[in-house]
C-alpha cells in the first residue's frame, strides 16, 4: 500500500513551527541558576517531536541537526548537564536554525546547512565538555568521523523517506550481529532452523503472544512449520494461574529462512524467555519427533494460547504467497510515492491554512441551522400569500437579518486570531537587541488574547518590529545615562493591544528619552522638508519622522537607520485603513499608538453622492466634512483650488473631474467638501451630497474587472447597486494634488 | 479488522498513523496524550494501542502501566512509538508493560508490518 507522506507535510511544519515557539519562550523564561523542570521538559518534548517528525516525513536535514540539540537538551533534563548561558545562547540559535530550514523545505527549496552545519559542530563540542570557541576543531576522531558522515546524510537533498531497507537494518540488528558472529553466516539456516522457545510466565502480560509469533514464523518459512509444547512446568490445575505461561516450544522451521527474520519475530521478548535458535541439521527433517506430536497435549494450557494447536499443522490457514506478494506490491509502490510527494512539494507552500477552534465552527453550523428554518419559513409564507400576512413577513425579514448578521459576525471570526502570535516573537528581539546594545531592557506585555484578521496580523509584524526595534535602540538609554537622570537602569517597553470601537489599538510605549523635537526640527529643515522659517507646533514635529528619507539616528546603526524609515511604518499601516499617532514627552519617553481595523473585508465607510454615482470614503480618512463658503476657497495659479481651512491651505479636488462624471453643480461655492488625509496628505474632496455611513463588505474591483485608479475596490449596497470605494492616495496622485502644490500654494498665500 | 487507539501529541504523527490504519481498512481512535488516551480507552475497548513516548500531562511509559492496572488491558498489546533507538526506552516500556515497539521514523508500510506481529 501506498501511502503520500506529503500530505502530512503541512500539518508538520505547523506543529514544528508551534513547538519552536515552545522552545524559543521556555529558553527565554529560563532562569540559569535554577531552571524549571517543567519547562525544560516542555523544550525537550518539541525538539523531540521536530526530529521524530522530521524523520518520518523525509527531512533527514532537519532530524540530523535536531538530533544533537535534543541530546544536549536529554542531558540537561536528566539533571547531567547544567545549563549555562553559552548552551542557551546556542539553543536559541538552534531554534531560529531549525526555524529557518524548515520555512525553505516547506517552500520546496533545498535548505541552506550552512548554519546547521556550524552550529552542530559548537554542539558537539560542547556536549564533549568543550566550550565552543573560533577554533571548533573536534580532537577526537570519531566524533570528527561522525560530524563528516551525518554532513553527508544532510546534504543528500533526494534522500528518500526512510525506505523499507531502512528499518530492517534498525529492528534486525541482533539478528545481523548474531549472524556475524556465529559461524553460521547464510549458509546455517539453509535447511531452516531448531528453536527453543520457553518465555517466562508472565510473557502474557506484556501483550505478547506465542500463538501470533508462531503464526508468523509459519508466514515466514511458507507453513513448513512445527510445534511441539514442553509441558513439564505445568502445574497442577489447582495450582495453576490461569494469566500465566507454562509452556515452552520446540519449533522447527523447515525451509530457507533469514536469521535476521527470525529474530525479529523474537525482537520483543529476547529479555523475557529463554531463547535458543540453531541450524536445522538436513537429517532432522526425516527423523520427524515434532510432526508427530498429537494436538490434545497443549489442550491444558491457557485459552489464550489454544490457537497454537492450529499452527501444527503445516500451512493451516496460512496462504503462503501472501507474505511474498505483499513484498512486491510494496516495492512498486514505492516510485510512484516518491514522485507524487516532489509534485505536491511546490503545491504545499502556497496554500496556507488557519486554525479554527472547535467552538467557533460549531456556532457557525447552528447560525446556518437557524438560517435554514428562517428561509423555509419565509418560502413557506411566499407559496400562498395574502396581504394579512405582512406582518409574518416582516418578522421573517427580520429573523432574516438577525441570521445573516450573525452568521456574517460568526464566519469574521473565524479568521480572528489572538494578537499573540505576532507578539510572541517580540521578547526573543527585545533580548537580542538589548543584549547587542549592552541596554537593560524590560519588555512588558498586556492584551496578547485580543484578536485580531489574520491577514491584518501577518501585515503588522513587521511595522511593530521597526517600533520596538526604535524605542530600544532610540528611546531608551544606556544604563549609565539613565541612573544619571535619576531613572531606573532597567529601561521598560510596554506592547499593549486592546479593543476600542471596532478597531484595534495597539500601543508601544518605552519610557526613554523621548523624541528632540529640536533635533527633529533642525533635520527637517536640513533635508527641506519644512521652510527654514516654519514655526510648528511639536504635534507637527513628531509628525515629521514619519517622512520619507527621516532618520534621526546620528550614527546609522546595526538595527535601525537601515533606509526602512517609519515613512514605511506609516504607509504599511496606512495600506492596512489604520492610523499611527505618536506622542513624546522628553526623558519621560515615547509612545506609538496604531489603530487597525479589525478586519480587511468589512470597511466602515462614508457614502458619498456625486450626480447619480455613490462612493465610498474609508471613514478613518476622513478628517471632518465641511459647507464650503466663498471666502475659504482660492485659485492658485489658474490650475488649482485651495481650501483654506483654519491656518492650514488644502487642495481641492472634484470627484465629477477626476472620473468624468455630469453633476448639476457647477459652482464650488457652497459645495460640501470632504476633508479626507492619506499618506500624511489633506486634501479636500467635493461632493454632491453625504449620505449615510454603514459597514460595507470589500469585493476586489481587480479580480471581478481591472483595476482602476483611485478606486480601492467595490461594494454592493443594500438595493443591490455596486457602489465603488475611493482610495484616497491614489485619487490624490491622479489628480496631481500633492505636497509639492501645497507648498506653492502656501507661498502664493 | 481490529480497533486500534493511536496516541501522540503531534498531530502529524497522529494524522499519519491513522491514515495509514484507516486505510487498512482497521477503526481508529486518536488521543494527544496520556491522560486522553486512559478516559479513552476506559470508554472503547480497544485491540491494540499504539503510544508515543514522550508526551504532555501523562508519558507513554506511565500510560501503559495503567492501562495494565485496567482488567480489561491487561493481555491487550500496546507498542510504543519511539524515537529512542537506544535501549533503554525500549526496556523502561517493555517493564512498564508494553508488548514492544515501533522505532521512529517509520513509514506507513513498516507501521502496518509491525503491527501485522500483533494483531490477528
Amino acid at each position: 500500500m501506498s501511502i503520500d507522506l506529503s500530505q502530512f507535510h503541512q500539518v508538520f511544519f505547523e506543529e514544528s513551527y508551534e513547538g519552536l515557539d515552545t522552545m524559543e519562550s521556555g529558553l527565554l523564561a529560563m532562569d540559569i541558576g535554577q531552571p524549571d523542570s517543567e519547562v525544560i521538559n516542555d523544550i525537550f518534548r518539541a525538539a523531540h517531536s521536530i526530529k521524530g517528525g522530521s524523520g518520518t516525513f523525509g527531512f533527514s536535514q532537519v532530524a540530523d541537526f535536531t538530533h544533537v540539540v535534543e541530546t544536549l537538551l536529554d542531558e540537561v533534563r536528566s539533571g547531567d548537564r547544567a545549563i549555562t548561558q553559552t548552551s542557551l545562547d546556542l539553543l536559541l540559535s538552534s531554534v531560529d536554525c531549525i526555524r529557518g530550514l524548515l520555512e525553505q523545505l516547506q517552500a520546496g527549496d533545498d535548505p541552506d546547512l550552512s548554519q546547521a552545519k556550524s552550529l552542530k559542530a559548537e554542539f558537539e563540542a560542547v556536549l564533549a565538555g568543550q566550550e565552543p570557541s573560533g577554533a571548533t576543531q573536534s580532537t577526537e576522531s570519531d566524533s570528527a568521523s561522525s560530524t563528516s558522515e551525518s554532513v553527508e546524510t544532510a546534504g543528500d537533498q533526494s534522500a528518500p523517506p526512510p525506505s523499507q531497507d531502512n528499518v530492517g537494518e534498525g529492528n534486525g540488528n541482533e539478528g545481523n550481529g548474531n549472524e556475524g558472529d556465529g559461524n553460521e553466516g547464510d549458509g546455517g539456516g539453509s535447511h531452516g532452523w531448531k528453536i527453543y522457545f520457553c518465555p517466562e510466565a508472565e510473557l502474557l502480560q506484556s501483550g505478547n503472544e506465542p500463538t501470533r509469533m508462531f503464526r508468523q514464523l509459519s508466514e515466514l518459512c511458507d507453513g513448513q512449520f512445527f510445534v511441539k509444547a514442553v509441558t513439564n512446568k505445568l502445574p497442577t490445575v489447582s495450582a495453576m494461574n490461569p494469566e500465566y505461561c507454562y509452556l515452552a516450544w520446540h519449533i522447527e522451521l523447515r525451509s530457507a529462512v533469514d536469521r535476521a527474520d527470525v529474530d525479529e519475530v523474537f525482537e520483543w521478548v529476547v529479555d523475557s524467555a529463554e531463547i535458543i535458535i540453531e541450524p536445522l541439521a538436513l537429517a532432522s527433517t526425516s527423523t520427524d519427533p515434532i510432526a508427530s506430536q498429537p494436538a490434545s497435549e497443549t489442550a491444558s494450557e491457557p485459552s489464550s494460547t489454544q490457537p497454537s494447536v492450529q499452527a501444527n499443522t503445516p500451512a493451516a490457514a496460512i496462504e503462503p504467497s501472501k507474505a511474498s506478494a505483499n513484498e512486491t506490491s510494496e516495492e512498486s509502490a514505492k516510485e510512484p510515492s516518491k514522485e507524487t510527494a516532489k509534485a505536491n512539494k511546490s503545491t504545499a507552500q502556497e496554500s496556507s491554512s488557519i486554525r479554527v477552534s472547535i467552538d467557533k465552527v460549531d456556532s457557525l453550523i447552528n447560525m446556518v441551522g437557524e438560517l435554514v428554518i428562517t428561509q423555509s419559513m419565509l418560502g413557506q409564507l411566499g407559496r400562498d400569500f395574502d396581504i394579512s400576512r405582512v406582518q409574518r413577513l416582516q418578522e421573517g425579514l427580520a429573523q432574516l437579518e438577525h441570521n445573516t448578521r450573525e452568521l456574517q459576525e460568526s464566519v469574521m471570526k473565524i479568521r480572528m486570531m489572538p494578537i499573540s502570535f505576532v507578539f510572541s516573537r517580540f521578547p526573543r528581539l527585545v533580548r537580542d537587541v538589548s543584549r547587542t546594545l549592552s541596554k537593560k531592557i524590560e519588555l512588558v506585555m498586556a492584551g496578547e488574547n485580543t484578536e485580531l484578521d489574520k491577514t491584518v496580523m501577518e501585515k503588522i509584524g513587521d511595522p511593530l518590529v521597526h517600533l520596538i526595534r526604535n524605542s530600544i535602540d532610540h528611546g531608551i538609554e544606556k544604563p549609565d545615562v539613565r541612573a544619571s537622570k535619576g531613572k531606573p537602569e532597567t529601561g521598560k517597553v510596554h506592547l499593549n493591544a486592546y479593543h476600542q470601537s471596532g478597531n484595534i489599538v495597539i500601543e508601544i510605549k518605552d519610557d526613554g528619552a523621548g523624541l528632540n523635537t529640536e533635533k527633529i526640527l533642525q533635520k527637517a529643515k536640513q533635508k527641506g522638508l519644512v521652510p527654514e522659517d516654519a514655526q510648528l507646533s511639536k504635534e507637527q514635529i513628531f509628525d515629521l519622522i514619519f517622512h520619507a528619507g527621516f532618520s534621526t539616528a546620528d550614527q546609522v546603526s546595526d538595527l535601525s537607520g537601515r533606509g526602512v524609515g517609519m515613512d514605511v511604518v506609516r504607509s504599511n499601516i496606512a495600506a492596512l485603513n489604520g492610523s499611527i499617532e505618536v506622542t513624546s514627552e522628553t526623558d519621560k519617553g515615547t509612545r506609538f499608538v496604531i489603530r487597525l481595523p479589525l478586519t480587511l473585508a468589512i470597511l466602515d465607510g462614508q457614502l458619498v453622492r456625486v450626480g447619480e454615482q455613490i462612493f465610498i470614503f474609508p471613514l478613518v480618512s476622513i478628517v471632518e466634512s465641511i459647507q464650503s463658503d466663498d471666502q475659504a476657497i482660492n485659485n492658485v495659479g489658474g490650475y488649482s483650488d485651495v481650501l483654506k481651512l483654519r491656518d492650514e491651505y488644502v487642495p481641492i479636488l472634484q470627484l465629477s473631474k477626476a472620473f468624468n462624471i455630469p453633476t448639476t453643480q457647477k459652482n464650488l461655492q457652497d459645495q460640501i467638501i470632504c476633508v479626507v488625509e492619506a499618506d500624511g496628505e489633506k486634501s479636500g474632496v467635493v461632493v454632491d451630497e453625504l449620505l449615510g455611513q454603514q459597514q460595507v463588505v470589500i469585493k476586489s474591483l481587480e479580480e471581478n474587472y481591472r483595476k482602476v485608479e483611485g478606486i480601492s475596490g467595490a461594494t454592493i449596497l443594500g438595493d443591490g447597486t455596486v457602489a465603488l470605494i475611493i482610495d484616497i492616495s491614489g485619487l490624490a496622485k491622479m489628480s496631481g494634488v500633492s505636497l509639492k502644490h501645497l507648498d506653492s500654494a502656501h507661498k502664493a498665500a | 479488522m481490529a480497533k486500534i487507539l493511536a496516541v501522540d501529541d503531534s498531530a502529524s504523527m497522529r494524522q499519519m498513523v491513522s491514515f495509514t490504519l484507516k486505510g487498512a481498512g482497521h477503526d481508529v481512535v486518536e488521543a494527544s496524550d496520556g491522560t486522553e488516551a486512559l478516559e479513552i480507552a476506559k470508554k472503547h475497548e480497544v485491540d491494540l494501542v499504539l503510544s508515543d513516548v514522550n508526551m504532555p500531562k501523562m508519558n507513554g511509559i506511565e500510560l501503559v502501566k495503567n492501562l495494565r492496572q485496567l482488567p480489561t488491558y491487561k493481555f491487550t498489546p500496546i507498542l510504543m512509538l519511539t524515537t529512542e533507538s537506544a535501549g533503554d526506552k525500549k526496556m523502561e516500556g517493555k517493564s512498564a508493560g508494553a508488548t514492544g515497539w515501533i522505532v521512529k521514523p517509520f513509514n506507513p508500510d513498516q507501521l502496518l508490518s509491525t503491527i501485522k506481529k500483533v494483531l490477528g
